[in-house]
């Protein structure tokens, strides 16, 4: 196997990712998307924790993984608030920091 | 207390206060938390922790400095033991305390925070200290009622934890943590009473001035760590940011030459900015906007001599990268030379007691820099001194006069005069610390400022010695007019007794004291004049003693044994050899060797700065020069102040008193006169310059460009491709779409609605939008750095 | 020929998950159906605990099975039902700005492809194949609570403060 196979895997879900942050406007798809650049971070990190034959990446990726938990707590919580005071989750609407 | 073994090497002294000098911006910096969580609830309101703090402080600063002269007397009585046959050898070297602790590292640097203990920085700290404690005492009466006491105190004290920390910073970054710390603070002390417009316009200006240098201080501070990190690691163990490191490095013959000049002129932008010096100075004299004892703080003692500090710390850097050896003229004695005369000069059309005072501590300050740009190192710490006491009491004696005597006005011409009868103390205190200002004989500032004027000479810097004088001719004249003015002739205004109402005085600059609120002076008010009470005038009779006998601590004309301040303060420029001395073990021991230079040596100049040290050896300070004390160039000096002091006096009697036809009015008649009145009363237009013509003619077309950029350009793309988005939308959605069953229902309606959505104005506050821009700058970030690396 | 002495078995393995995960993440982000993007996501996130073992991180891999594809998946679904009554097609899932997306996100591509097959290239991620071994929980947990003690310690003060801001933010009063 070669390093430069799952840091492109990572690369090219890292760019799906943020193109989902950007197109999506439904707030759940956007969390959605965020979890798609988290697992590509993940599989960098371990891919290094190989290459470097130590186990801080494993570490990190458990870290990475209990944050996006956390996350996404959050963040759902967020959405249902929005949309209990709006009835829309629709990040277009929400251009309150519209300048 | 010395014992040194048979290498030659001496053990200098060390003691509890030296070792844990750190101590002393520490106990401020907790007892400004203290103010703030528990202050309102104190019953004094949170002021008796802060005098109490710096008490402590003062206490702390007076025992180290106390070893420090032990630790000073061990080396050198130890040195003059270890050297039999030097005869004629470089100053010994004491090794200051240096300890210091990693608070982050990162990558294998590490910065620290600690301590860097020599005379230089214990003069500073017991001067800090010994002001700021009495400025706090003399607060306690003079805000007494207001209605932010507390964080006035909390502000002070956070004030002098930060220019404690900034002198005994042993590398860069902590000396920036301490210099930041005093911007912050100075802007919530000057705009103390910010309800006034005045006062808040005065912060801020004075906040954005400083700004404007302290670029440069964070270049210079960047342009030295890349420069010298790499030798300090190699050589000394540690990192470019530490302080004698860079010295050092700067003395060590194999620094760059031109980082040297460019990292000493960006520090130095950013003590012009600090110290108020020629094209940034406007701020100071409006800074006067604050509440007394915080001008007396701030303004005269701590905070504008943080600039001269930074160049008297990082000598060896301003010394080689300006090349101060040499005799042609350079940056720094330029800028001070002209500070000097354009502050004096204005000082003379000032209404205002503080602002005379303003510009006369501008005036000094260019003293100091003129003094350091000579390679008069010693003269001008020694001023930095001697002219924080007379300076601090002069202030103090201002505050007095509008506190008790001209009902908080602060204006000479309408609000004061024959004072002296009322207020004899605080005329007394006034005018021995205008005799020492003006460099009258036996008080403080003629030991320091004559010494200035006289070594510029004596390194060769000839004009501005001629400078040095005319300066000194200015001080006296306008320092006796603003005495006259406020403390003799005829008493007007609110001096004589009436009452205008205070808050209405014309000019509003003059009335910002007026917001004390006066509920334990309004009572005794209507007696009109009179002396201020004990917690004033003792502070006033404690600084006036300092003012007249500070200058006795290193007196030239009285021989060697008088000259405290050179043996104590100033570093020796001996060759200093690398090895134990950086580890800064606790135990501080201190490596002091004989020179090992050739017999002929001796002959030739040997020390610091002269020659490069050899391989193993460091230099510290650069050899300076002491002008011989000759009473006749004393004379001179004297005379013309004498001159000054007489002239100007004479001249004020005739205008003011005796309202003398052909003086009156002489502004108003005479052309060149008039002018020259005009264009100091406009402080050189220096003001205008900066609001009128650079901010208008930078930042106005700046702003314009962007907003015509934002209105055509942007909005244009965006407007465009979601033009071109709908086409492609509308292709897509009729072409390509039909395997969904009933896309062309949805299609149409998709487009529809995209037709809408494209021809709607596509403006922010999507968060979509603000992602793509971040996503693509960082693309964008990434792709440079990618052609930049290849 | 570098092909020759690489892992076979691992490789062909690795190129079908890859692929499934790279079709399952374009269909996270274009599908117009958000119960069926959830379901999309379950397959980039088994595929991704699968390369985890391909890379011999057994825990994380677990981990990620159990917390991903277990818990957060559910909270989406949730999530979902909580905020919309109708679970189906949408037309206007996406931004008016969508396309703003692609050039951002190919850009970005382009520069990581081009840093990464510059700097590795043919790099081969284990020299034998006995290499490769699993690595021990034990292990891990002696990483975890030995010199990355700290970060662990604010990791569960930011989870019990994503815990109790959760319930804050979602209860009804």
């Amino acid at each position: 196997m070669l390093t430069t196979q799952f840091l492109l895997l990572g690369a090219v879900l890292f760019c799906i990712g943020v193109y989902g942050v950007l197109a999506r406007k439904n707030a759940v798809m956007v969390l959605m998307s965020i979890e798609l650049i988290l697992n590509s971070v993940n599989i960098n990190l371990l891919a290094f924790s190989v290459r470097h034959g130590s186990v801080d990446g494993n570490t990190f990726a458990l870290y990475v993984i209990a944050i996006a938990a956390a996350e996404v707590g959050v963040g759902l919580a967020m959405v249902l608030l929005i949309y209990r005071n709006r009835r829309t989750i629709a990040l277009d609407d929400l251009s309150e920091m519209k300048g | 207390m010395s014992d040194h073994d048979m290498t030659g090497m001496v053990v200098a002294s060390s003691g509890w206060f030296l070792e844990h000098a750190w101590l002393i911006p520490v106990i401020p910096a907790i007892a400004f938390v203290l103010i703030i969580f528990f202050g309102k609830k104190m019953p004094m309101k949170g002021s008796e922790l802060g005098v109490l703090s710096m008490l402590s402080s003062l206490v702390l600063s007076g025992g180290a400095a106390w070893q420090w002269i032990q630790r000073v007397n061990s080396v050198v009585d130890g040195a003059h033991e270890a050297v039999v046959e030097g005869a004629h050898h470089a100053a010994p070297y004491v090794q200051p305390v240096i300890h210091e602790w990693t608070w982050w590292q990162s990558g294998g640097f590490h910065f620290g925070i600690g301590q860097h203990i020599d005379g230089l920085a214990l003069t500073l700290l017991v001067v800090v200290a010994f002001i700021s404690s009495l400025v706090q005492i003399y607060s306690l009466e003079y805000l007494r009622g207001d209605r932010r006491y507390t964080h006035f105190f909390a502000a002070l004290t956070l004030f002098s934890a930060g220019m404690l920390c900034m002198v005994l910073a042993p590398n860069m970054v902590q000396l920036i943590l301490g210099w930041e710390i005093m911007g912050l603070c100075s802007f919530m002390l000057i705009g103390h009473w910010w309800e006034e417009e005045a006062n808040s316009r005065a912060a801020l200006k004075a906040f954005f001035t400083v700004r404007v240098g302290d670029m440069g201080l964070l270049i210079g501070t960047a342009i030295l760590f890349f420069s010298a990190n790499n030798w300090t690691q190699k050589n000394l163990g540690v990192s470019g940011f530490n302080i004698s490191g860079l010295s050092a490095w700067a003395m060590s013959g194999e620094a760059s030459h031109s980082a040297l000049t460019w990292g000493a002129v960006a520090l130095f932008v950013a003590c012009i900015g600090k110290s108020g010096q020629f094209p940034l100075h406007t701020w100071l004299p409006d800074a006067m906007a604050g509440p007394t004892p915080v001008s007396s703080l701030l303004h005269s003692s701590t905070m504008v001599v943080a600039g001269v500090f930074l160049v008297a710390r990082l000598y060896p850097v301003f010394w080689e990268g300006m090349k101060i050896g040499d005799t042609n003229i350079n940056f720094i004695v330029l800028i001070g030379g002209i500070t000097i005369v354009v502050a004096a000069l204005l000082a003379f059309v000032q209404h205002d007691i503080k602002k005379v005072l303003a510009y006369s501590t501008v005036s000094q300050l260019g003293y100091m820099m003129m003094g350091l740009g000579a390679g008069a190192w010693l003269p001008a710490v020694f001023h930095i001194f001697t002219h924080a006491f007379f300076k601090a009491c002069l202030f103090l004696s201002a505050g007095s006069v509008s506190h008790s005597g001209s009902h908080h006005s602060f204006d000479m011409k309408k609000d004061m005069g024959g004072l002296a009868k009322k207020m004899p103390i605080t005329a007394t205190t006034w005018i021995i610390s205008t005799l020492a200002l003006a460099g009258v004989f036996p008080l403080a500032g003629f030991f320091s400022k004559d010494e200035i004027i006289d070594n510029v000479g004596h390194n060769g810097y000839n004009a501005f010695m001629i400078v040095g004088l005319t300066g000194a001719f200015l001080t006296a004249a306008y320092m006796t007019r603003a005495t006259y003015l406020t403390f003799f002739g005829e008493a007007r205004g609110a001096a004589a007794g009436i009452h205008h109402d205070a808050h209405a005085v014309v000019d509003t600059h003059t009335s910002h004291d007026t917001h004390v609120a006066v509920d334990s002076h309004d009572a005794h008010a209507d007696q009109g004049p009179h002396e201020s009470p004990k917690l004033i005038t003792v502070p006033l009779m404690i600084l006036a003693a300092l003012a007249l006998t500070a200058g006795l601590s290193n007196a030239t004309p009285f021989g060697e044994s008088w000259e405290r301040f050179k043996k104590y303060v100033e570093p020796g420029s001996e060759y200093v050899m690398v090895g134990a001395e950086m580890g800064a073990t606790s135990d501080a021991k201190v490596v002091v060797t004989t020179p090992n230079m050739p017999s002929e040596a001796a002959v030739v100049e040997e020390g610091c700065a002269v020659v490069a040290p050899e391989a193993g050896m460091v230099c510290y300070f650069p050899t300076i020069h002491h002008a011989p004390f000759k009473w006749s160039k004393a004379a001179l000096s004297l005379i013309i102040v004498a001159l000054g002091l007489v002239s100007s006096w004479l001249f004020c009697v005739q205008y003011y008193t005796r309202r003398n036809r052909r003086l009156i009015g002489l502004t108003e008649r005479n052309k060149v006169l008039r002018s020259g009145y005009t264009f100091l009363w406009n402080k050189y237009y220096l003001d205008e310059l900066y609001e009128k013509v650079i901010v208008h003619s930078i930042a106005h077309p700046i702003a314009k460009a962007v907003y015509w950029v934002n209105q055509n350009i942007l909005d244009g793309i965006v407007n465009g491709a979601g033009k071109v988005s709908r086409r492609v939308a509308g292709w897509v959605y009729r072409n390509i779409d039909q395997r969904v069953v009933d896309g062309a229902v949805n299609g149409s309606g998709a487009a529809a609605r995209g037709t809408g959505g494209a021809l709607r104005p596509v403006q922010s506050g999507k968060v979509n939008q603000y992602g793509a821009l971040l996503f693509s700058a960082a693309a964008i970030g990434a792709l440079i750095l990618v052609i930049i690396n290849t | 020929m570098i092909a020759a002495d690489l892992l076979v078995a691992q490789n062909v393995g690795f190129g079908i998950i890859s692929l499934l995960m790279i079709i399952g993440a374009v269909r996270v982000v274009t599908v117009s159906n958000v119960v069926h993007a959830a379901l999309w996501l379950v397959i980039v996130l088994s595929g991704a605990a699968a390369q985890y073992l391909l890379l011999s991180a057994e825990f994380v891999a677990i981990t990620q099975v159990l917390v991903y594809v277990g818990a957060v998946m559910v909270l989406f679904l949730f999530g979902t039902m909580l905020t919309r009554a109708r679970i189906g097609a949408e037309s206007d899932l996406n931004n008016k700005n969508w396309f703003l997306g692609i050039p951002v996100a190919l850009l970005m591509l382009g520069v990581m492809s081009y840093v990464i097959i510059d700097g590795f290239g043919s790099e081969r991620l284990i020299k034998n194949s006995g290499d490769m071994q699993p690595i021990p929980v034990q292990v891990i947990s002696d990483d975890i609570f030995g010199p990355y003690l700290l970060p662990f310690w604010a990791l569960s003060f930011v989870l019990l403060v994503a815990v109790i801001g959760a319930i804050v933010l979602a209860r009804k009063d």
